[in-house]
């Protein structure tokens, strides 16, 4: 394994490099912004332009890194003491990772204000379980739905599926149509916990994810292998050779209009919209297991604004983070990024967001990303690789449900005694 | 006096650039990974020295152990479907161009041709050549009317399928070390074997092979440090979870997923993945010394 070895650690060598550089040329007044987001740029620079007319004495600059590497190079940053002074975090598990280590600073109400502007649950997925402290400014909600093709579901003369029977009978008639009706593959993996995660949500309902929080069901439980179970019937409609589909193909068969729905997240809207500026589509909800039931939506939270423990311009930075917590910051981060803010009283203008806001009303958490991405194995890895053999067929929805609570029972206390 | 101490240090300085980037980017890491593997970490920071905690865990317990076995043993098919199929083949080829045939010296050039190009390269390739929908390994079936399955979605040929991939692109490799071992041998001896009466197949077991053998375990051992360190392949075609369903997860996929984590399910854990870094380190070492002595045993001088 001496290249990985080595692979990883030229990675670290270069973040160090990287960092030092970042920290040489830091003119009085300027404060660094670290990011995976490197396509946010043009984004970020009006928004951090608009935070200096304000507060004339203090630049941003923008720096961005690969995602895949952002955490091991942020990682090994920090750990030497250097890094950005403002630092995009995870949510979740993510955060916890950097968080524990102690190198992020905890926001305390007293001196960033800005934290009451955000709901409870926004600021419960940027907070460490073990103190229960909040260290970063949460950037952005995103919502699991169905993507839809408006021409092509005109063309084929169906509308948008309501119930899962609906579904079926509309994926039918698109199919007989010559129009794969769901673009989705199985190849990538992440891709099969979000597929799994829109459709079994409204089957299984807020009382199943209260169940499993307080240790009266596991996955083993009927209601969510029985909702696994359903995915297999969306096999047939889904592309041709589906296992060996992977996420960039199913992008482009729903751009391209060769497949008239597309189950995925909010933050494809406004990558979907730079590839096919003309691409006519709606983002509706997961359809209900029966006339007139919840159509509940996965929501989860993308991640965080947080401040390096060790910034020497730590009071800059804090007023820039304090700053990305206003009204008139997710004003236009909405406005400039087509996502959806979690401040409160923002105003969504797009009428596709606003619409995916309103559909977060009847919403449920992606559950493994929320609770079970802490520790290994993550409820995360458990379930993607789980539904990817299931609709590949080689186990069956019960062995996924077996797999899933074994998994997680070792860190999960009251898996254990089930 | 002076001059041999003068010679000794500027030796040693010609040596410096060498040894200083050796020791930062080879040894330094290595190791650093033998540290890391003895330690736990809290979030990202080292934390307390467990021992063989670490290695325990990789080897014996759930959840690792099955998926650390999985992945050896899906590397040791690798390692054997290479040796067989691609070696096998790299021989054959091998003497076919040393027959010296009519457009010999194109063919050695096209069967050498894929080995410049970059894993990645030919990886991204052949993942298009193998989409169920636009690649054109299905489409050529589809004229033969033969409905191809999705191979790399396939868990009974997504392994298989990455394999032939490797055997295409390196074929050349084997293919000249087997050919450069053969133009060793004397006119002669060949000869020799000929009026003898031996046929191909004859000199190509009983002759060759016995005359090559140099040429072989070089390419053994490069072909078993090359399948136990399998990497871009895989990481290219089937993803870091060693898609369909961990039918693809070899230990180096293995290994980067539970040191670096991946960005929507796993956490980084360095304590872990540096003890699975250090046990394939020791495993390739071990082996491929003790193979290295008991090939060479069976070399012959003429």
């Amino acid at each position: 394994m001496k290249q990985s070895i080595l692979r990883g650690t030229l990675l670290s060598s270069l973040a160090l490099f990287g960092a030092a550089m970042a920290a040489a040329p830091a003119r009085a007044g300027e404060i660094t912004f670290w990011t995976w987001r490197q396509e946010d740029r043009a984004a970020y620079t009006e928004l951090f332009n608009a935070f200096t007319k304000a507060n004339p004495d203090i630049h941003v600059k923008f720096e961005s890194f690969a995602p895949e590497n952002y955490n091991t190079i942020m990682s090994t940053a920090l750990a030497g003491g250097r890094g950005g002074d403002v630092l995009q975090s995870r949510a979740y598990g993510g955060l916890e990772q950097v968080a524990k280590a102690g190198y992020l600073l905890p926001l305390d109400p007293a001196t960033v204000p800005e934290l009451a502007n955000f709901p409870a649950e926004a600021l419960s997925a940027e907070t460490l379980r073990a103190d229960k402290k909040v260290y970063a400014i949460p950037f952005a909600s995103q919502t699991l739905g169905i993507f839809v093709n408006n021409d092509v579901f005109a063309k084929a003369g169906v509308k948008p599926p309501e119930t899962w029977d609906q579904l079926i009978a509309v994926s039918k008639t698109l199919k007989e149509k010559g129009i794969t009706p769901i673009a989705n593959g199985t190849a990538t993996a992440w891709m099969d916990e979000v597929f799994a995660g829109i459709f079994t949500n409204p089957m299984l309902g807020p009382d199943f994810v209260a169940d499993i929080l307080a240790g009266k069901a596991t996955f083993e439980d009927k209601r969510y292998t029985a909702a696994l179970a359903k995915l297999l019937e969306l096999r047939d409609y889904m592309p041709q050779g589906q296992t060996g589909i992977d996420y960039p193909t199913a992008q482009q068969l729903f751009l391209s209009g060769r497949a008239a729905m597309f189950a995925g997240g909010s933050f494809e809207i406004s990558n979907f919209r730079k590839q096919n500026p003309k691409i006519n589509m709606d983002f509706i909800a997961p359809p209900a297991p029966t006339e007139g039931a919840p159509r509940y939506v996965a929501k989860f939270y993308d991640g965080g604004y947080a401040v390096n423990a060790k910034s020497p311009n730590q009071a800059d930075a804090v007023k820039l983070v304090r700053y990305m917590g206003t009204k008139e910051y997710g004003d236009k981060f909405a406005a400039l990024l087509g996502n959806i803010s979690p401040i409160k009283g923002v105003v969504l203008e797009d009428p596709l967001l606003a619409k995916v806001a309103k559909l977060n009303e009847v919403s449920m958490p992606y559950i493994m990303a929320v609770y079970f991405r802490y520790e290994t194995p993550t409820g995360s890895e458990l379930i993607q690789n789980g539904v990817q053999k299931m609709m590949g067929g080689t186990v069956s929805p019960e062995q996924v449900g077996i797999d899933v609570t074994q998994g997680i029972s070792r860190y999960n206390a009251a898996f254990q005694k089930k | 006096m002076t001059g041999g101490r003068q010679r000794a240090l500027w030796i040693l300085f010609l040596l410096a650039p060498a040894a200083i980037t050796m020791s930062v980017f080879v040894v330094y890491p290595l190791v650093a990974a033998f540290r890391f593997s003895f330690y736990t970490f809290n979030g990202l920071r080292v934390a307390d020295f467990v021992g063989l905690e670490n290695f325990i865990d990789v080897l014996a317990r759930p959840p690792y152990r099955a998926a650390t076995f999985a992945a050896l043993w899906h590397n040791v098919i690798v390692f054997l479907a290479l040796l067989i199929v691609q070696n096998g083949v790299a021989y054959l080829i091998a003497y076919a161009l040393l027959k010296a045939l009519p457009g010999h010296r194109i063919h050695q050039v096209i069967v050498f041709l894929p080995v410049v190009l970059s894993a990645v390269i030919v990886g991204f390739l052949w993942k298009l050549f193998y989409h169920p929908l636009f690649g054109v390994v299905n489409q050529a079936l589809l004229l033969v009317g033969v409905n191809g399955p999705p191979w790399l979605g396939d868990a009974d040929t997504a392994l298989g399928s990455i394999i032939f991939v490797n055997a295409w692109h390196w074929l050349g490799f084997p293919a000249l070390i087997f050919l450069a071992g053969m133009q060793r041998i004397p006119l002669e001896t060949m000869e020799a074997a000929r009026l003898d009466g031996a046929n191909d197949a004859v000199l190509l077991t009983r002759i060759i092979w016995p005359l090559v053998a140099p040429s072989a375990t070089i390419v053994f051992i490069l072909t078993f440090i090359g399948s136990f360190n399998w990497f871009e392949l895989p990481y290219i075609m089937a993803g870091l979870s060693g898609a369909p369903g961990g039918a693809t997860d070899v230990l180096g996929l293995y290994f980067y997923r539970t040191a670096f984590g991946t960005v929507s399910s796993g956490l980084q854990d360095f304590g872990h993945g540096s003890a699975l870094a250090v046990l394939m380190f020791l495993f390739i070492a071990a082996f491929s010394a003790v193979a290295l002595r008991v090939l060479r045993r069976r070399e012959i001088e003429l």
